[in-house]
């Protein structure tokens, strides 16, 4: 565990040229380049084995020793439209319906939980610390031990095989949310309140005019944490989904990967499609994501 | 006025109140009574007692699932702890491009958990993916069957989220980041090496980050769905080798209707998840601590 860098800036050795300090730190540097180099591939060489797969035509065999990492003889890009557009798998529908589920979570979760975060940040009222107390409690219940009265919750009200199960609860704000927009509320002056109370506005015209336009950017990420978790998600869309017409792409591509005698070439041609929106977006919008996630990290 | 503004603020809680007790507080409680009945799909509930959790006693399957789940956490949550805070240890150095790296390193995290079980899956083939062609290519003639052989299955996933360990460093990246710098220097002209600063600095600093990660990981075990039922089919593998526990939940619940049963599943799962968090709120007091003006941030 022993860091061979430090993790700061020591300007001792700038004077001198070829010291041994001097000497000790390139080496760790480049010992820590070759490690990341290597971390890096780790995780990249896989993708690339997969666009492999995915180019290569039917007969030839996706398998081969020694792998092989990179496309380099084959480039069979219609394999994706092929993958894509199958009558028993119609990814294209079920991308549609993935992205309505994920519209309709990002409308609710943005809504509700900035709503549900302004009081937590800016208003004083009796039990605040309470409910708040509440709020993080929430976030450790893992929420599938609720998934089955839930279900007949759904069922009874005649939602089972809608979007509504998937949707409809993304508007009583997820404590995730509540507590991220929440965190970000309270970093802005007091100031504003009064100004805006002084000017005649409400609570709630100081939250929808004054507030809210500030946290567009935590807003914004929770907007991709949102995109990622309901465009990523297979249990709930397996529960309440009845028909291969309404189904996701998780689902989709769980079902194509269970079924006997599977085209690899296709399979990784799908997986490729179902993460390439979540990489485009994770490149956009990463260093927010990754401060996001820090934060929450910190204050959990 | 601040009449006013309490009645302003539970309005605003309004969509959270109503969530709590629709969502959660109701169907808490009725999963509690549904667990104490016979219900199934099919037939109408009979007050049973406790008898659904008597016979999780002598169900060869909850003890299985229990296992996998248990066999899970002790293999992954050192395993990724370690890894996690060793890689965040790497990507605290200030090098050129460190970004660009944390970025790549970060990427696993935000797949879906389908896409990425289907790419291992097919890393791990037995006979000719990439992971057995590189040990045979190091030298071991026989390398793990993975997800073919019941012994191999676990740690064939667990294997595979080492490819997301990114996930956990980027938090103790953030932690590391907020270790004020200072403490490095005045132990630095104390004398102090890079392994003692490492063990009484970066560790104990580190320690509610640490915390946090640990406990996130432990209820989150107990939610492994996608993996296992990706690489291991509705039914968890070979010889039931991935029926992680909320797969069992799952099967017993919807695929064989058995709600009063699923609900005592549940419920068990609810009470290994309270011990977790109670044991957070009881350490969390001699280990969170905020700094101050942290929020201000």
């Amino acid at each position: 565990m022993a860091t061979t860098v430090k993790p700061w800036r020591d300007g001792q050795s700038a004077a001198q040229t070829f010291t041994w300090p001097r000497i000790r730190r390139l080496c760790g540097v480049v010992f820590v380049y070759a490690l990341v180099l290597t971390l890096c591939a780790f995780i990249l060489l896989p993708l690339g084995w997969m666009l492999t797969a995915a180019l290569k035509p039917d007969r030839v065999p996706i398998f081969t020793v020694p792998t092989e990492w990179f496309p380099s003889q084959y480039w069979h890009w219609e394999n994706f439209a092929r993958a894509l557009t199958a009558p028993s798998r119609p990814f294209l529908r079920y991308t549609l319906n993935t992205l309505i589920i994920v519209f309709g979570n990002i409308v609710g979760t943005l809504l509700s939980c900035s709503l549900v975060a302004y009081p937590f940040a800016r208003l004083r009222f009796r039990g605040s610390a309470v409910l708040f107390n509440i709020v993080i409690i929430t976030l450790l219940i893992p929420w599938q031990v609720l998934m089955i009265p839930q279900f007949l919750l759904f069922f009874n009200l005649g939602w089972y095989g809608t979007y509504l199960p998937l949707i409809v609860p993304s508007f009583t704000a997820g404590a995730f949310y509540v507590f991220l927009i929440r965190q970000y509320m309270r970093t802005f002056p007091r100031e504003l309140d009064d100004a805006s109370r002084i000017d005649g506005c409400n609570h709630f015209q100081t939250f929808w005019h004054i507030i809210l336009p500030l946290c567009v950017p935590v807003l914004a990420v929770c907007a991709v944490f949102v995109f990622l978790g309901s465009w990523n998600d297979l249990l709930g869309p397996l529960i309440y989904l009845d028909s291969n017409e309404k189904f996701t792409v998780a689902i989709g591509m769980a079902n194509f990967v269970t079924r006997a005698n599977t085209p690899w070439n296709l399979l990784m041609a799908a997986n490729i499609v179902m993460m390439l929106p979540v990489v485009i977006i994770y490149f956009f919008a990463q260093d927010k994501l990754i401060g996001g996630i820090a934060s929450v990290g910190l204050k959990g | 006025m601040a009449r006013a503004e309490e009645r302003a603020a539970y309005l605003f809680l309004l969509p959270w109140l109503v969530g709590l007790v629709v969502f959660l507080i109701g169907p808490i409680i009725a999963s509690l009574i549904i667990s104490l009945t016979d219900w199934k799909i099919v037939t109408s509930p009979n007050f049973i007692g406790l008898a659904n959790y008597q016979d999780m006693l002598s169900d060869r399957f909850f003890w299985q699932s229990l296992g996998v789940t248990l066999r899970y956490i002790v293999l992954s949550v050192p395993l990724y702890m370690v890894a996690g805070l060793a890689l965040a240890l790497v990507l605290n150095q200030r090098l050129r491009g460190m970004y660009v790296f944390r970025t790549i390193l970060y990427l696993p995290a935000v797949l879906s958990g389908v896409a990425v079980a289907i790419l291992w899956m097919s890393l791990l083939n037995p006979d000719l993916g990439a992971v057995n062609n590189a040990l045979r290519a190091l030298g071991i003639a026989n390398p793990p069957r993975w997800l073919s052989s019941p012994d191999w299955a676990v740690p064939a996933v667990v294997l595979m989220g080492l490819w997301g360990v990114g996930g956990g460093a980027i938090i103790y990246l953030a932690g590391l980041q907020n270790i004020p710098p200072q403490l490095y220097e005045a132990a630095a002209i104390d004398g102090a090496g890079a392994v003692q600063r490492f063990f009484r600095i970066t560790l104990p600093m580190l320690s509610p980050t640490l915390f946090f990660v640990l406990i996130t990981s432990l209820i989150g075990a107990f939610q492994i769905f996608d993996v296992a039922y990706v690489m291991g089919g509705s039914r968890g593998g070979r010889g039931g080798s991935l029926l992680f526990y909320l797969l069992y939940m799952w099967n017993e619940g919807f695929r064989s209707g058995r709600l009063g049963y699923a609900s005592a599943l549940a419920w068990v799962l609810v009470v290994l998840a309270a011990i977790v968090i109670i044991i957070t709120f009881k350490v969390s007091d001699r280990w969170v601590y905020y700094e101050s003006g942290d929020d201000k941030k």
